[in-house]
């Protein structure tokens, strides 16, 4: 565990990416089986102990010390591991050897609800605090020591001398410790064979455009729709039934809250496409999608009633293929790999799957004038795809492109400010805004559109916290209310009528666009300004 | 609060002596005002008459050339303040001059303690335990998550870095007043008898402590020295010259900072720092809490900081306390 704690610290204080490639695989090379494995496994956050919980910590602390100065402390750092990991009560005398990481692994993972406050307990007394903080983070899954899952197999591939994409192939339908990957990997054992599994294959993802212009002869455009990006994945043994999973974006299996796609797919393959909502009034010609909205309500669930199946029937706007009755067809170029789609989707129920499609424009400039004109809830903007790009994992610098609509803008007031966690903690850098539900001259109010937290420098972030700090009215825990003073001009992609919001009104993935210190408060907008806007 | 001591009232602006119409700390100009230390955000310029400690008052004068209406009073001195105050400045162990002030009037006792710490350090003297009915306290560190490890602990740290990539320097942010002094000085005391460099904001304090009795070993100026001569050193900066474009003419610095903020590991990310090391001239948690009960004050009134946990440490205790809401102490870089 002392290892693994340094491990932790080092990736914590370490800012280049190389540096921490290093560290892992250095860690990784000279840590043998299993603890190696865990680790691993607890970088890529694939580790579930469904006993600990930031809520268990909670309550350990509160028996240990006062609940006030418990709750001033998380505030302060932000981080219910780190607090619990400074503020435990080191016991008088020496309680045994600190555990290894496997056993600290195996006790956590034969913990329940009931016996985790003792287990974890005991576990943390024989740890110091560096210890205690990679228990703890170990056991809650939530590591934010900046390194993403695929840095982590990154860093196995560099230690090991094999391919980063190869480790990607291999990955999904393995379980923790790993021991076949890393037997495959450090001692050249068969990789393991996972063709009958209906496993995960990684999303190949797209760059923005930014200001740079591509030539229509080499990309193929196609709507970026806005619903989420599902795989679905069909496979078994030769000769028996074969299983469907539906997979999210970042590889989570959501089959229980689309099975009726599921359902729908039966035939060995993987294809790639947008989940969304049948509705009547958004995107009419292209086959009526609903807004993300309403794709919203199917989200999350691990049952789904009948009512929800009629009243959101759900279906896949297909993008792409991978696999093909036993064929991988990854490496062939995208426009093969569409000719393939077009034909295979016709052995595919209609009720449940439609073709995205190709947008018809002869120039960059003709498809600029197209992008700009549209103004539809379901649409985020275009992709534009390579026409010889391979499927390859991730994103690939040239081969796809997403070009989102412009956002669109309004000036909202900041109401309330809260501490960030994480990087940001002790910052004020989650802000509550509002709109004018009036004259504002003549004693109008604001009304909460929205939240917001990002979208600004780390300068900027400084000058807010500093702003929100100086024009406090009042305190209510970690939240700020600010005086009616600072005008935040908001980005957003859409606006949508919402129960939760006393204003009636949402936006969709608002973000700070402008600070705009010079404008008087009371020149904000309205809130008719944002209702105009909505187009549910 | 008991009402006898309407002589002393806390003012957005400082601590406001009322019978001499003194100010102890004030954050604007004064006709009259003590200070407790050099600090910027305690000692401003500015003032008719500044009584504080000899070292203070240099330390002040190098800051801002105030040399008019200065009184210095020595440690254990007491002086009179007019209106029936007397006024002693006692160590507190935070820098060098650092000062408690004690006021009696009417036979009541009230401690200003200023910024203070109570674990040893070689450039100052130590805070000293005295009786009072209140003590007005700092709590910079008033959150049970601060305890400050042992600086030889960090000290080490530091050297052991230093020896594992002898190719690169260690560049430590420190406060120029008192921090990077009390560093250079335990780094000297751990044996490490190898020059210091110095940023070139860092030099003039430097050479003043040692003037004032606080030897430091051989510093050298950071500027004109060429990148190689830096490589296995430590260098000392103000914290503001960390990630600053000054840095790039050192030979592959080690980010370090020496702060009780390096306690807590997203406080060190937010700095971009990579070695952080945990010291600090304020009192920690344990330090607070602990001078209290050994002051053992009728009322603690808490400046500056993390007040509300120390307050509800009072009220755990059975004790009295409220919090002074004083402007202009700033704490970020300690």
């Amino acid at each position: 565990m002392e290892k693994f704690a340094a491990l932790i610290d080092a990736l914590v204080y370490t800012r280049g990416r190389n540096e921490k490639l290093r560290l892992i695989a250095a860690y990784l090379l000279r840590t043998p089986d299993p603890d190696r494995g865990w680790a691993l496994a607890a970088l890529t956050g694939s580790l579930d102990f469904p006993a600990v919980k930031s809520s268990t910590i909670r309550r350990l602390l509160m028996e240990r010390v006062d609940p006030v100065l418990w709750t001033l402390s998380r505030d302060f750092v932000g981080d219910t591991a780190e607090t619990a990991s400074l503020l435990w009560p080191e016991p008088a005398e020496a309680t045994g050897a600190a555990p290894t990481l496997a056993e600290a692994v195996e006790h956590l993972s034969r913990m329940t609800r009931a016996s985790v406050a003792g287990e974890l307990a005991s576990l943390l007394d024989r740890l110091d605090a560096a210890g205690r903080y990679a228990l703890l983070k170990l056991a809650t899954g939530e590591m934010r020591i900046g390194v993403s899952s695929r840095l982590a197999k990154v860093a196995f591939a560099d230690a090991f001398g094999v391919a980063v994409d190869d480790v990607e192939e291999h990955w999904h339908g393995q379980a923790p410790p790993y021991e076949e990957l890393f037997a495959w990997a450090a001692d050249g054992a068969p990789a393991p064979d996972a063709r009958h599994l209906p496993l995960f294959r990684p999303f190949m993802l797209a760059h923005p455009l930014e200001d740079a212009s591509v030539s229509l002869d080499e990309y193929a455009a196609e709507w970026k729709w806005d619903g989420i990006r599902v795989q679905l994945v069909h496979a078994g043994p030769p000769g028996e039934t074969g299983e469907t999973r539906v997979y999210s974006r970042s590889g989570d299996d959501i089959t229980r809250s689309f099975p009726e796609l599921a359902a729908a797919f039966q035939i060995p393959g993987i294809v790639d496409g947008e989940c969304m909502v049948r509705g009547s009034h958004q995107g009419g010609e292209e086959g009526g999608a609903a807004s993300f909205n309403a794709l919203q309500q199917r989200l999350g669930r691990k049952t789904v009633s009948r009512t929800m199946l009629t009243d959101y029937p759900a279906f896949v706007r297909l993008y792409d293929v991978l696999h093909w009755r036993g064929e991988d067809l990854r490496a062939l170029p995208w426009s093969e790999r569409r000719r393939r789609l077009e034909s295979l989707f016709a052995e595919l129920p209609p009720s449940h799957f439609d073709l995205s499609q190709i947008i018809a424009a002869g120039t960059f400039d003709e498809l600029a004038q197209i992008r700009a004109r549209t103004r539809d809830d379901a649409i985020e903007g275009l992709m534009l795809k390579r026409r010889d790009s391979p499927y390859v994992a991730g994103r690939r610098a040239g081969l796809w492109y997403k070009w989102k609509r412009d956002p669109l803008l309004i000036d909202c007031v900041l109401m309330y400010a809260q501490r960030g966690s994480g990087k940001r903690s002790s910052y004020y850098s989650d802000y509550t805004f509002g709109c004018w539900d009036g004259d504002p001259d003549a004693g109008a109010e604001l009304l909460p559109v929205g939240k917001a937290y990002s979208g600004f420098t780390d300068e900027e972030l400084v000058r807010l916290d500093r702003h929100v700090r100086q024009h406090t009215v009042n305190r209510f825990g970690p939240v700020r209310e600010t005086d009616r003073s600072l005008v935040l001009e908001i980005a957003f992609d859409s606006a949508h009528l919402s129960k939760r919001h006393k204003s009636g009104l949402s936006m969709r993935f608002p973000r700070v666009h402008r600070i705009r210190w010079d404008k008087p408060a009371h020149e904000a907008d309205r809130i008719e300004a944002l209702r105009a806007l909505v187009r549910d | 609060m008991p009402a006898d001591f309407a002589w002393i009232r806390p003012e957005p602006w400082g601590i406001h002596v009322v019978p001499a119409d003194t100010w102890i700390d004030p954050a604007r100009a004064v006709p009259h005002a003590l200070v407790t230390h050099g600090h910027a955000d305690h000692a401003r310029g500015g003032h008719g008459t500044t009584v504080a400690t000899p070292e203070t008052l240099e330390i002040m004068d190098l800051r801002y050339n105030t040399r008019e209406g200065a009184v210095p009073v020595a440690y254990g001195e007491t002086v009179r303040l007019g209106g029936g105050v007397d006024a002693t400045f006692l160590p507190a162990g935070h820098v060098l001059g650092s000062a408690q002030i004690l006021l009696k009037h009417a036979g009541e006792r009230v401690i200003v303690t200023g910024d203070y710490k109570r674990r040893a350090d070689p450039t100052c003297a130590p805070f000293t335990v005295t009786p009072c009915d209140i003590l007005v306290t700092e709590a910079t560190f008033g959150l049970p998550i601060f305890c400050h490890p042992p600086i030889e602990d960090e000290i080490a740290k530091l050297l052991a870095t230093l020896r594992d990539q002898p190719d690169r320097c260690v560049l430590v942010g420190a406060y120029a007043l008192g921090k990077a002094q009390r560093l250079i000085a335990e780094l000297r005391r751990a044996g490490h008898d190898a020059p210091v460099y110095l940023h070139g904001a860092m030099e003039r304090m430097c050479r003043l402590y040692e003037e004032l009795g606080v030897p430091l070993g051989e510093l050298r100026p950071v500027a004109g020295t060429p990148r190689d001569a830096m490589r296995g050193h430590v260098v000392v900066c103000p914290p503001s010259a960390l990630n600053d474009r000054w840095s790039r003419r050192l030979p592959d610095p080690i980010t370090a900072m020496a702060s009780g903020w390096m306690r807590v590991r997203q406080r060190a990310r937010q700095k971009n720092v990579e070695l952080p090391l945990v010291i600090s001239d304020h009192a920690d948690w344990g330090e607070l809490t602990g001078t209290v009960e050994e002051v053992n004050p009728a009322e603690t009134w808490i400046t500056h900081g993390r007040e509300d946990a120390l307050l509800r440490w009072h009220q755990l205790h059975q004790r009295r306390a409220r919090a002074l809401a004083l402007v202009g102490y700033e704490d970020e870089d300690d």
